[in-house]
């Protein structure tokens, strides 16, 4: 390896020898390319034509009134399958064209990283295999068919509690079978470097254009921007727009579950300890002994026990705020963001609109906040019918 | 304790090594399955420590794990238990562990006691050669020896310094993939071992997929120091889980057949 790829004491490369040289490969190839005019070129245009760069600043007045405060959302959600993830698996996905890669795989939980490898896949015209925890495909199953009317195969993952972390457990196992021919599109800004580098890199479009839309449209920076937070990459992603701002307090919500005292949730910067898990250095949910703990959330896209070693750093600088958002807040956010401007966001990012909620009593009128609205609710309506089956009556 | 140099320097033939998730279906009976391993020729063993998450390891070695754990085996008890079976007979242990367990024990701590139970060198699944300071120098220091695996797909820059870091044996993965039975050995053990002589004279020992006495004897014909079987032998475990007797059997006719293969 190039680089040790750690952010702090985080992050690094906790992988058996076998995926080593193609974690070389990746660096090599990412490092030869992300500033290549050719690679550069056709990304943009893909960004622009094919996934519907830039995304709106939209100022939600309704929402805000509500609130008490001015409330911007970055409409992620707009984007070409329905959130933030296509912007990483253009990326990526163009890298491993130009690597020559023909067969992709990927894991995904919400299934929204899933879906947009699988369309990228067949954009590119490659093999695609998603890996996705038996969970995962009961609860977001509109997803699962979306991938499969792209192309995709989508393999069905039993061991753990069938999310997130067993479906990232058996793409690996799987990769490392099948190392040579095969590239490993990575959904989050976790796992082994290069991968939080990659991700963040990819992810970092939303960030520079939020920081230009704020000074357009606002004449000013926001106060805070708010992102939730399961391994991380749309919080990345918008904040790394605003890391060298200091005023501009970065917030990121994780997923609460059913209340941190429970023991029921997946926030590992609010409530874990540092350990290592697929690759990575970072803060995980772990026992005592160091076995990792089981998740849990209504939201899949969540539901991860560790997250991107960046944010680690960032929680120990204080250079961002982690803090939670419970399941049954998450869903009163969903209804009023949905009541009050006609947008269903994704429960994922309805835990960022969740903590403007809950906060607002302390919060000053003339507070702007932006929050990412990484992905849209429409995958999520059978989820919250089945918790809240009065709000879709 | 006898070391890993002695050990290979004795024989005139290839190691047998079998490998156990340590307390799998349970502490009693993995250790009568060890000691059972132990009286019918094993002449090392390769021991790990069941983990949540065992990302290089295959289904078999996957839920071998999971019944561990479930029986309430931790990180303290796995060492009680290396200090039994070093009790019971003086034998070189190889453990074989996940990074996390070790960090959260404490590097240093973990190695000292692993060591104090009688154990001879430590493999970190998921860490390689390029973060081996976090391992090597603490492992040296506790006096155990190191234990590296190289792949099929490592390349020769890498093999030599995984081989100048190494004291014990290389471990020689012999396929692409987690470990797991296969009905046929890799055709790249034979390339593997000859490539890895002719790189270092620290002892090369094969293992992933060895699944039947036929595959030892072409791994040992192939040059190699040792065999490691792993899955093979917990599956006979997971297939003998209700008849304790015959778990045991199993495996110690397996392992007479195996040692006979190679002797």
């Amino acid at each position: 390896m190039k680089y040790k790829g750690k952010f702090g004491e985080y992050g690094g490369f906790y992988v058996p020898e076998v995926l080593m040289p193609a974690l070389e490969e990746l660096e090599e190839a990412f490092y030869k390319y992300y500033q290549d005019k050719e690679f550069v070129t056709q990304l943009n245009k893909l960004l622009g034509d094919y996934a519907g760069r830039p995304t709106p600043l939209y100022y939600a007045a309704r929402f805000s009134e509500r609130l008490g405060l001015k409330v911007f959302l970055k409409r992620e959600d707009l984007l070409h399958g329905g959130a933030h993830k296509v912007n990483n698996t253009l990326g990526q996905g163009l890298l491993a064209k130009f690597m020559g890669k023909t067969k992709l795989i990927a894991e995904t939980g919400a299934g929204q990283h899933g879906l947009a490898t699988a369309m990228i896949g067949a954009l590119f015209g490659f093999d695609t295999k998603i890996f996705m925890g038996t969970t995962d495909i009961e609860r977001q199953s509109v997803n699962v068919h979306k991938m499969k009317l792209c192309g995709a195969e989508v393999i069905p993952v039993e061991g753990g509690t069938g999310t997130l972390k067993d479906a990232i457990n058996d793409a690996l196992r799987y990769w490392t079978a099948n190392v040579t021919d095969t590239f490993y599109l990575f959904g989050s800004a976790c796992g082994p470097h290069p991968y939080p580098t990659v991700v963040r890199h990819f992810q970092s479009c939303i960030g520079k254009e939020t920081r230009r839309q704020c000074l357009e449209k606002i004449g000013s920076l926001p106060d805070m921007v708010v992102a939730c937070v399961g391994g991380g990459s749309n919080a990345i992603g918008i904040f790394s727009g605003f890391l060298g701002d200091k005023d501009v307090r970065l917030i990121g919500v994780e997923a609460g579950g059913e209340g941190i005292k429970t023991g029921k949730h997946a926030a590992s910067l609010v409530a874990g300890r540092i350990g290592v898990l697929h690759g990575s250095k970072a803060y995980l949910l772990q026992d005592e002994q160091g076995q990792v703990l089981e998740t849990e959330s209504v939201s899949a896209g969540l539901d991860y026990p560790a997250v991107g070693p960046e944010h680690c750093l960032l929680k120990d600088t204080g250079r961002a705020e982690y803090v939670e958002a419970d399941d049954d807040d998450v869903l009163d956010a969903f209804e009023l963001l949905s009541k009050s401007e006609g947008i269903l966001p994704a429960l994922e990012s309805a835990h960022a609109l969740a903590y403007l909620c809950s906060v607002k009593e302390s919060l000053s009128p003339d507070i702007t906040a932006v929050v990412n609205l990484s992905g849209r609710g429409d995958k999520d309506v059978g989820i919250v019918e089945k918790y809240r089956p009065v709000m879709t009556k | 304790m006898t070391t890993y140099k002695e050990t290979f320097g004795k024989l005139n033939r290839a190691a047998l090594i079998p490998f156990f998730v340590i307390g799998d279906p349970d502490f009693e009976t993995s250790l009568s399955v060890v000691k059972s391993a132990i009286d019918a020729g094993a002449d090392v063993l390769e021991l790990g420590i069941p983990f949540s998450d065992p990302i290089a390891d295959g289904p078999t070695i996957q839920k071998a794990d999971i019944r561990a754990l479930n029986a309430g085996m931790t990180v303290r008890k796995a060492l009680d238990f290396i200090k039994r079976v070093t009790d019971y007979k003086s034998i070189p242990i190889g453990l074989l562990v996940y990074y996390n367990l070790v960090y959260q024990y404490g590097t240093e701590k973990f190695l000292k006691d692993f060591k104090a139970a009688g154990g001879s060198s430590v493999l970190v699944a998921d860490l390689s050669i390029d973060d081996s300071d976090e391992i090597a120098g603490p492992a040296k220091e506790a006096g155990l020896e190191t234990v590296f695996m190289i792949t099929p797909v490592t390349t020769d820059e890498r093999a030599e310094r995984i081989a100048e870091k190494t004291t014990g044996f290389i471990y020689t993965v012999s396929l692409l993939g987690v470990t797991g039975e296969r009905a046929s050995l890799s055709n790249m053990v034979k390339p593997l071992v000859t490539k890895l002589k002719t790189l270092t004279d620290v002892p090369v020992c094969v293992g992933f997929g060895v699944s039947s006495p036929q595959h030892a004897k072409a791994i040992a014909a192939a040059g190699a120091d040792g065999v490691i079987i792993g899955s093979r032998i917990v599956k006979m475990i997971e297939d003998n889980l209700n008849d304790k007797q015959k778990m045991q059997s199993e495996i110690s006719v397996f392992i007479t057949q195996v040692k006979s293969v190679l002797e």
